[in-house]
């Protein structure tokens, strides 16, 4: 299960988050405090996962994150996810994002919030990937090589 | 009103929207706190507003301030207000910021229920999906409760996206109501082999999930999902189910052989990295299942690791990490073939990542041997000494630590060594791990007896340096290890060289920098040093030595006397005290070094951590018994407090022991001095059998202390441990010739006859001699210490509670709550929707009812083996089965529990234990007493009939079936397909609508039948305003909203767009239900198109079959025969001619339409039982001759018995 998937930007600010966990607004905004802090120590060439297990829940659980240009995706899962899984997910989510916006930039993430996709955007990869057990966006997603298709989200309006 | 209107549109233009609030941010950036608290009062006013695009607008921006973590919990009303918008748009912001803030302490999220079930019932599939997205974000168990339902009638929705969803939420219901899981799983289960891959998908990670909590309830769905991984070509699901198997295998080893060989296909055929990567993980937990398992695997385990290679060869820092993540798994079993690749990992430990690195300190552990492990600390420390974090620094110096100390220092061959690299170690500036240092350092010193003068050296060295540790490192926790060098040193002062300089390193001033707790034990063992040092004199005859001793504690203590730590300062007062006393005493030329000394005498034996927690409670020892009889609060004693004491004094002299007692009492006293004379934990007067267990001859004749003279005893100042590593060298290299030597002599000793081991020519583990006679004290336990580990399952664990046998049949009592009635149910208070415990009002007799729970428990047993025994046949079928045909499309009937197809299940269990069977029969009779002779006669020649089927079934061996297919899951293997059925009957169509319906009972409710319309929408116009309005019987009544009339219509909850179709439900009361019997209604609606709007009519007649009042209810042979023989079932019978169909299909039919169950089959002839909603019993016997078929019925009411007799003759009639 993802536990949580949290968006930030090369300083910490959070862009978008979202924890499929009750937390207080207060621990909610110490664990992306804490996650950024892990995360923008490492060089940009190592590995995407990382143990940070004590900030959500158990040692079950790892964080696998991707930085794209200013922004950070971070994503809280436990045991039972494949790791390379959940990174094309992001990969799929970037794209998708990018898709709506056309060459997405994080200036995007901040001022469309709401558009088109935006609240979907999360709320739907997420619910896509509910519970967080991916099927529909990337179903068409050939894990091994990275060629994705893009599938077309329903259009809510 | 329209000037409001406009009033209100215009105030929104001022409004800020979402961008404008974002924007605003930007531009505050100073003061940020201050406008956003500004943009928050702003959007209390906009909440205030009753126009619902406000609110949604003010809500929007409420969610996304939630995200930059403001608390708004205090909207919460209001978001449930958006939510209930009509509008798609903003109700989907209502739901977002549900998902976002609402959590189970939220109070008003029980306002939602019924805005959450009008929205999943809605017509748009959006509505719906957004409604399910939401609740899965903030599900509660009320709601999981009260929605469960709702939300399984969703997991058969027409639309895929639906259906997904649906499967999905439904594991956060099971978590949060486990009552839900085992009604729901069939439909799961079902989902499985959805034809849409998505759902499909969905359900088998929902299944995964549970199962990885516990798998072994879904220990039996092994062959579904291993048809299932053969057959996908789906990697995700692949993926999850190859996850899941890794879970199972423990569980059952034999599964693991059998998944072996698809997992090594699949390792050689896939290019997906992460599948691979999953197959391996699979295949490793399955060779650990195997453990000790067959030689060929060694095969598999080589590929494993060969690919494993291959990954962390790899450029990609992801694979590289996984691959030694796997790697360290397959080390806890084969260590051996991870240690080939030692290269490639001490490699990984110079990567720049430092997770990699981190993850190659976790393979060392595994890979250390006696031979490596100086060569791995070697270079361990180095990267000690490189390390810039201190985090990794902290992670190498306990890696250190554990891989050296590891089962009991099992790979150290020289302590010497270890302890020069502790020590070495402590030049580590700001790390945390001192205190780790210094523990080690103090559990080598006391368990290793020859090292204890070496270390003693080493630590007086570090005092003596103690002014490096403690001035630069006061904050972090190097100074612990002084801690560990003043114990060891105070403790084992007799093998210090230089005492008395010791001692004055450990008086210097500046020791009152360190923390209390290490000055307090420094304070107490200067006095161990100044005890030996006087001894020592003393002997030596040195009377003014030992008087400047004293002098100089009497000069030096004061310091810790004014210490601020209160430990330090009553030690240290204590201590001036006695030498203050010791010194008059040295005036006047009192030896007194006996008597000091006598204060330390006696050693210290390393006890385990876990020996408190291990001391069995001593037999007859109760610890929840009262030791005094409570008082007794009775009324008497209330109402008269005085007299209590009063009384208390009478009654002591009748509780007085008597003499009977005293015995008793000296006994158990005896006893308890045995006790605790084995107990170690008990303090004794007298000598303690402790001490004498040391004197014995156990510990002493030991070899020990025998150090190799070419190490130096003494090195001056700081050791440097690689010195240790070329004399070790040195020392393996001399210990080989000699052993050489010896072994020439010996071959020539062999000669004599003397039969001796011949080592391997190779220098093997075993071969290296540690340095030292090394005896390592073990830890002690107490005796009869109980051998369990403390269970570590941590009872608050959500998921226990999904702990439930899946395979038991479906009591009536796990029926989830139905909505009974969308319209009665808003006056409904809540509490009445709580499932509750089963009613009946006709109960069975009491005999009846005990005799049904010892079935119970026979069938719970004879089910668990039953399921075992299905496992173990598939299990034990080599070849792994060919993917089979799709099975035959399960009817889609509403009701969940067995049905239609348990007839050959039922059976085919039976033939397997049937000795099983037979033995509970026997049981059943003895203990059945009453029942009389003639009966049993019956009842035995019923069992031999039965007997002589079963073994005419069981020439047709099983294994046939096998090889046909699968093991069908839910039902049973099949002989030929059934055509689909629905349960859902045409009740009445016109070219607007048609209406369908299914009328199902319930045991909850002893006169209450839940009738299910379909109404599907076939014209191009809408259709709302919907009303069904029924003419009441006198037996039959329409459950309705309070206060309407019988005449009123009752109203459709939803609008028909064209092409949708929906279900409603509604609640009937009969009074009697032996006759079936019909009722007239008309549905009423507008149909809306283009052109204007009509209103529409359709008559329709429902009819109420008795057959509707039964309920599938599962009956075992043994219970449907005592029922039979009860003899207060009235009987009767029916004949159909011209029946060409198969006698299974046949019964498959009368389980359908009429909802029995098949209770026994022997070849053409069957039993079947079913149970009316009113708790009637109704038997039926059904044969099958040439053309005809003839069906005996007895039922405790005649009247039904004939009217359910007739409704099946012409089910019958149509086949």
């Amino acid at each position: 299960m993802i536990k949580a998937i949290l968006i930030f930007n090369n300083h910490g600010k959070s862009r978008l988050s979202m924890f499929y966990q009750p937390y207080s607004e207060d621990t909610q905004q110490q664990i992306i405090r804490e996650t950024f802090h892990l995360v923008s120590k490492r060089d940009e060439n190592v590995c995407n996962f990382l143990e940070g297990g004590l900030l959500i829940g158990g040692s079950d659980n790892e964080l696998i994150y991707r930085h794209y240009a200013t922004i950070y995706f971070v994503f809280c899962v436990d045991s039972s996810e494949s790791e390379f899984g959940i990174l094309d997910l992001i990969q799929v989510f970037v794209e998708t994002l990018d898709k709506c916006f056309e060459n997405v930039c994080e200036l995007d993430l901040i001022f469309h919030v709401d558009k088109a996709g935006l609240v979907g955007a999360p709320a739907r990869a997420v619910s896509a990937v509910k519970n967080m057990n991916l099927p529909e966006i990337p179903r068409n997603i050939n894990i091994g090589d990275i060629s994705i298709k893009v599938p077309n989200l329903p259009s809510f309006k | 009103m329209a000037l409001k209107m406009v009033k209100g549109s215009i105030d929104r233009m001022f409004d800020k929207n979402l961008q404008d609030l974002v924007r605003g941010i930007r531009n505050h950036k100073e003061d940020e706190a201050k406008y956003i608290s500004q943009c928050i009062d702003e959007i209390k006013q906009e909440l205030k507003q009753d126009n619902i695009a406000v609110k949604a607008n003010a809500v929007c921006k409420l969610t996304y301030l939630q995200m930059l973590g403001y608390d708004i919990s205090w909207a919460a009303f209001n978001i449930i207000e958006v939510m209930s918008a009509s509008k798609f748009t903003f109700k989907r912001i209502g739901y977002l910021a549900a998902s976002q803030s609402f959590h189970e302490g939220t109070d008003v999220i029980m306002l939602t229920t019924n805005q959450i079930r009008k929205d999943l019932s809605s017509p748009s599939q959006y509505d719906t999906g957004v409604a399910l997205t939401g609740l899965s974000c903030f599900v509660t168990p009320d709601l999981a409760r009260d929605l469960a339902n709702d939300i399984m009638t969703l997991m058969s929705h027409t639309k895929p996206y639906i259906r997904k969803k649906a499967v999905l939420i439904m594991y956060k219901v099971f978590l949060k109501y486990p009552e839900s899981l085992r009604p729901a799983f069939p439909r799961l289960k079902e989902k499985l082999e959805d034809p849409d891959p998505g759902v499909q998908s969905a359900a088998v990670n929902v299944i995964c999930e549970l199962a990885r909590r516990n798998p072994k309830n879904y220990l039996s769905l092994a062959p579904l999902f291993f048809k299932l991984m053969t057959s996908s070509t789906n990697n995700w699901v692949l993926i999850k189910i190859i996850k899941l198997f890794g879970a199972l295998t423990p569980l059952e080893p034999r599964l693991g052989k059998k998944l072996i060989e698809p997992l090594t296909n699949l390792i050689h055929s896939t290019s997906a990295m992460s599948l691979l990567y999953e197959c391996v993980n699979t295949v490793i937990a399955v060779l650990i299942s195997l453990s000790s398992g067959m030689p060929n695997h060694s095969a598999s385990i080589q590929l494993c690791v060969q690919k494993l290679r291959i990954l962390i060869e790899d450029s990609d820092q992801n694979l590289k990490y996984l691959g030694l993540l796997a790697m360290s798994k397959i080390l806890k079993t084969h260590p051996k073939s991870v240690q080939s690749h030692k290269d490639l990992i001490l490699q990984c430990l110079d990567d720049k990542d430092e997770s990699i690195r981190l993850r190659a300190l976790d393979l060392l552990y595994g890979m250390v041997s006696k031979k490596n492990l100086m060569e791995i600390v070697k270079k361990l420390m180095t990267h000690v000494d490189k390390a810039e974090g201190t985090t990794y620094r902290d992670e190498l110096l306990t890696k250190i630590i554990d891989i050296c100390s590891q089962s009991n220092y099992q790979y150290i061959t020289n302590f010497e060594w270890y302890i020069s690299i502790l020590v070495e170690l402590t030049r580590l500036e700001g790390t945390r791990h001192g205190h780790l240092i210094a523990a080690q350092m103090l559990d080598v010193a006391i368990r290793v007896k020859a090292i204890r003068k070496f270390a003693v050296s080493q630590m007086s060295a570090l005092l003596d340096s103690a002014h490096l540790l403690a001035s630069s490192t006061q904050r972090n926790g190097i100074c612990e290890v002084l801690y560990a060098a003043a114990w060891i040193c105070g403790e084992f002062s007799e093998h210090l060289q230089e005492p008395h300089h010791t001692l004055e390193a450990m008086l210097r001033p500046k020791v009152t920098t360190l923390p209390g707790h290490i000055q307090a034990v420094y304070v107490q063992n200067v006095v161990k040093l100044y005890a030996s040092i006087l001894q020592q004199k003393e002997q030596a005859g040195e009377a003014e030595g030992a008087q400047a001793v004293t002098q100089l504690m009497v000069d030096r203590l004061p310091q810790f006397v004014q210490s601020a730590d209160l430990e330090v300062q009553e030690r240290a007062s204590c201590i001036l005290q006695l030498v203050k006393h010791i010194q008059k005493l040295q005036a006047k030329d009192v030896p007194v070094a006996e008597e000091v000394s006598a204060l330390f005498a006696g050693e210290l034996n390393p006890v385990a951590p876990k020996a408190q927690k291990k001391v069995p409670v001593p037999e007859g020892l109760d610890l929840d018994a009262w030791i005094n009889e409570p008082l007794s609060d009775s009324e008497s004693e209330d109402e008269r407090p005085r007299a209590v004491f009063h009384e208390e004094e009478q009654r002591r002299p009748k509780h007085r022991p008597s003499e009977a007692d005293e015995e008793e009492l000296a006994r158990r006293r005896e006893a308890r001095k045995q006790e605790q004379a084995n107990n170690p934990f008990y303090i004794k007067s007298s000598p303690s059998p402790q001490k004498r267990y040391q004197d014995t001859p156990g510990v002493e004749h030991i070899p020990v202390v025998q150090i190799d003279l070419s190490v130096p005893l003494k090195v001056p100042g700081l050791p440097m441990s690689d010195q240790y590593v070329k004399l070790e060298e040195e020392r393996r290299h001399r210990q080989k010739l000699e052993k050489d030597k010896r072994r020439k002599k010996r071959k020539e000793k062999e000669k004599k006859g003397k039969r001796r081991h011949s080592s391997l020519p190779t220098e093997s583990d075993e071969d290296i001699a540690p340095a030292q006679q090394v005896d390592i004290i073990t830890e002690e336990m107490p005796e009869n210490a109980l051998p369990s580990d403390e269970d570590d399952k941590d009872p608050n664990d959500p998921y226990r509670a999904l702990d439930i046998d899946l395979d038991k049949p479906l009591a009536d009592s796990e029926k989830l709550p139905i909505q009974k009635h969308r319209n009665a149910e808003t006056s409904k208070s809540p509490e009445k929707d709580v499932p509750v415990v089963e009613k009946k009002s006709k109960k069975p007799k009491k005999k009846e009812k005990k005799h049904k729970e010892k079935e119970r428990d026979k069938e719970k047993k004879k089910k668990e083996k039953e399921k075992k025994v299905r496992l173990d046949f598939w299990l034990s079928t080599t070849p792994p089965p060919a993917p089979a045909p799709a099975p035959a499309p399960v009817p889609s009937t509403e009701e969940l529990s067995v049905n239609a197809v348990t007839a050959p299940k039922d059976e085919y269990e039976d033939a397997k234990t049937e000795v099983q069977g037979e033995e509970d029969d026997a049981e059943g009779q003895d203990q059945d007493k009453k029942s009389p002779k003639h009966k049993k006669k019956k009842h035995k020649k019923e069992k031999e009939e039965r007997i002589k089927g079963k073994k005419k079934s069981k020439k047709q061996p099983p294994g046939s079936e096998e090889a046909a297919g699968e093991p069908v899951q839910n039902g049973a293997p099949e002989e030929e397909q059934l055509p689909p059925e629905s349960s859902y009957s045409l009740l009445a169509e016109n070219s607007y609508v048609k209406m369908a319906c299914d009328i199902r009972g319930s045991l909850q409710e002893d006169s209450q039948v839940t009738v299910a319309i379909v109404l599907e929408n076939r014209s191009s116009s809408i259709l709302k305003g919907m009303e069904l309005s029924v003419l009441d019987s006198l037996n039959a009544r329409m459950a309705r909203p309070q206060g309407s009339s019988v005449h009123d219509g009752v109203p459709v909850p939803f609008q028909l767009p064209p092409g949708v179709s929906n279900e409603a439900q509604y609640v009937f009361t009969i009074q009697s239900i032996v006759t079936a019997q019909k009722l007239k209604g008309t549905l009423s609606f507008i149909a809306k198109n283009d052109e204007g709007a009509t209103h529409e009519k359709l008559d329709f007649r429902l009819h109420f079959s008795c057959s509707s009042y039964l309920i599938t209810t599962p009956c075992y042979s043994d219970a449907f025969a005592k029922l039979l023989e009860s003899g207060d079932l009235s009987m009767s019978s029916v004949k159909v001619d011209g029946i060409r169909m198969s006698f299974q299909n046949l019964l498959a039919k009368i389980c359908f339409h009429h909802h029995f169950s098949v209770v026994e089959r022997v070849d053409s002839c069957a039993s079947m039982y079913s149970r009316s909603i009113q708790g009637h019993h109704v038997c039926l016997l059904v044969k099958k001759g040439e053309n005809s078929v003839s069906v005996d019925g007895k039922c405790s009411d005649s009247t039904l018995l004939s009217s359910l007799l007739e409704e099946m003759k012409a089910t019958l009639a149509k086949c």
